[in-house]
């Protein structure tokens, strides 16, 4: 309110100037306080962009090299020390089976107990269901992989070792991602929707289906994607319910199976081969390359589950002006 | 297809809290009953319970009888989803199911219900509920457009075309107009007196010219005090009711002194 110029003061003032200056508001300290304030919002940004960023690059400049048909079409069978052969074919094959089969298992169960939750679940015992969601977030994959472990080997007795057992851990760590997304999608559903359909003499198990489940799928979708997105990575669970081996298995019910993670891990630990001097055919960093690749196969495997699940989203959204 | 209905001793309760006390009253068929009063007075709750929508809310439940045609709703053998099938309801805003277009919302009650139905018969349907929600004309060439792209008045007429196309003997609308602008106000009102030939309507309302343009009777509702039941003060015709009230509240109410 300072910007009325001295020489004013002795005319009669001016309505529109007094008007000016109630409206100019030059309040220096908000100015500089949302300057500070996006500062700290635009660096925190940036900051959280480097990991992501690094990674990427790592990845991609490490892994690209090696990356090739050849090497997405063949297993390990057969191959060792520097020889520049071998693939991830028999990983991709593991990964994507176990992980199909962990979806299998997971996503009926996590939907219908958020559907129980939203729709159903009153008093105790969905707030229990509640609660142990919860604490199932918690567990460690490891502990998961153990469990699985474990359930198995009382029935197959120790040692056991194939696919599914894997695809339990998995679930173990996928139920409750799917209980949550899924919970937090359906009750995004308006109540007037179903309310709409109550009055319609619709019964409650097809309001459910056909009207809260159709109009959340596609955030159901995502979920379920994320959920998978979440558990495809995971390596500890894997390595000691599925095992390691070189070649391909496509039965889940029976005998080892790689997946991408465990080979990652598995070539990376195998170190530097020790290449003979002069030796053709030997590369002393295979082992190193191979993993990059295989990291590089898999990130790319989940950007396309992404990028599927944005495609089913976007085929089911409600329909709206266009 | 048009049926009474009444009620007689009535109490609606949440819970342990009674929200409405003590309501009896007959809906005649084929007219047109207004229920007015202040807000919170028990309305909406007391015109839920006359298609069983009240027990969507978890604890809802109610003393009384709600007879049609000397049927007890609230009946053994009752079965509320058969209930709403014959009773259907208009809410407060529009909700025409978003994922669905024009002709399947106006369809909603029949697919929903998993009921088949051929296409020919699906298209008469589809013309008639909306021939008689008034929508015709402004929506025939663009049925397979979502319901959501219409305006709202429109939204609001697809809803009582897909509430009619089940065929209902009776229609509740919950303020049917109070989201919308006085031309689609005007719409629906005259929708109403049209409809009024075929069902029996029960219309909440907080707008008293509303109730006195489009009703034949009118029951006003109060409340005494936050905590208290609603009431039903009085019912009549609704010229009696705006012209000579015989009770003090209702007479307040109307010449505006308070609500």
């Amino acid at each position: 309110m300072t910007t009325l110029t001295p020489g004013a003061a002795p005319v009669a003032p001016d309505p529109s100037d007094q008007t000016r200056a109630m409206l100019a508001g030059s309040d220096r300290r908000r100015r500089v306080t949302d300057r500070v304030a996006t500062g700290l919002v635009v660096t925190a940004f940036l900051i959280a962009l480097v990991p992501l960023v690094s990674v990427s690059w790592t990845v991609v400049s490490n892994g690209f090299e090696r990356l090739s048909p050849y090497f997405l079409s063949v297993s390990m069978r057969g191959v060792f020390g520097g020889m520049d052969a071998g693939g991830i074919y028999h990983a991709i094959v593991g990964t994507l089976l176990i992980t199909t089969v962990a979806a299998l298992i997971s996503v009926p169960i996590g939907l219908l107990a958020a559907i129980y939750l939203v729709e159903y679940g009153r008093g105790r015992l969905a707030r229990w269901v509640t609660f142990f969601v919860d604490v199932m977030t918690g567990i460690p994959s490891i502990v998961a992989g153990l469990f699985a472990y474990a359930f198995f080997a009382v029935l197959f007795g120790p040692g056991v070792r194939f696919g599914v057992v894997g695809s339990v851990a998995l679930s173990v760590l996928m139920i409750p991602v799917v209980v949550r997304s899924c919970e937090e999608m359906l009750r995004l559903v308006p109540n007037e929707l179903r309310e709409a359909a109550y009055a319609l003499g619709v019964p409650k198990w097809l309001v459910v289906i056909k009207v809260v489940l159709r109009t959340a799928v596609a955030g159901l979708g995502t979920g379920i994607m994320l959920a998978v997105a979440r558990v495809i990575g995971e390596t500890a669970p894997l390595l000691i319910t599925v095992g390691v081996i070189d070649s391909i298995n496509f039965n889940v019910f029976e005998g080892r199976m790689m997946s991408l993670p465990v080979y990652v891990y598995r070539q990376y630990s195998q170190g530097l081969v020790p290449c003979a001097p002069g030796a053709a055919d030997c590369i002393a960093t295979i082992n190193y390359d191979r993993a990059w690749a295989a990291a590089l196969t898999l990130i790319i495997i989940v950007m396309l589950l992404n990028l599927v699940g944005r495609l089913i989203t976007r085929f089911f959204a409600p329909k709206t002006l266009r | 297809m048009a049926k009474r209905i009444d009620v007689k001793d009535l109490n609606i309760y949440y819970g342990d809290f009674l929200a409405v006390a003590e309501v009896g009253m007959a809906v005649e068929p084929r007219s047109v009953t207004a229920f007015i009063g202040p807000s919170g007075c028990g309305k909406s709750t007391f015109l839920r319970t006359l298609n069983r929508m009240h027990e969507v809310i978890p604890g809802a439940r109610v003393e009384g009888t709600v007879a049609m045609d000397g049927v007890d709703l609230y009946g053994d053998g009752v079965d509320p989803v058969a209930v709403r099938r014959n009773v259907g309801m208009v809410f407060q805003r529009p909700n025409p199911f978003p994922t669905m277009s024009i002709a399947e919302n106006v369809l909603a009650g029949v697919r929903l219900n998993n009921r088949k139905i051929s296409k020919g018969d699906a298209n008469d349907l589809v013309e008639s509920a909306l021939q008689g929600a008034n929508l015709w004309k402004e929506v025939k060439d663009r049925l397979a457009r979502p319901g959501s792209s219409l305006s709202g008045g429109q939204q609001q007429r697809l809803c009582i075309a897909r509430a009619i196309a089940v065929k209902p003997q009776v229609l509740l609308m919950d303020e049917p107009c109070s989201a919308l602008d006085p031309i689609s106000t005007l719409a629906i009102e005259d929708l109403i007196a049209e409809l009024k030939n075929d069902y029996t309507i029960v219309i909440v309302t907080h707008n008293m010219q509303q109730a006195a343009r489009v009703s034949d009777r009118t029951a006003f509702f109060n409340i005494a005090g936050t905590g208290m039941p609603g009431r039903l003060i009085e019912v009549g015709p609704t010229g009696t009711m705006f012209s000579a009230p015989t009770q003090r509240a209702t007479e307040d109410y109307i010449s505006g002194r308070f609500g």
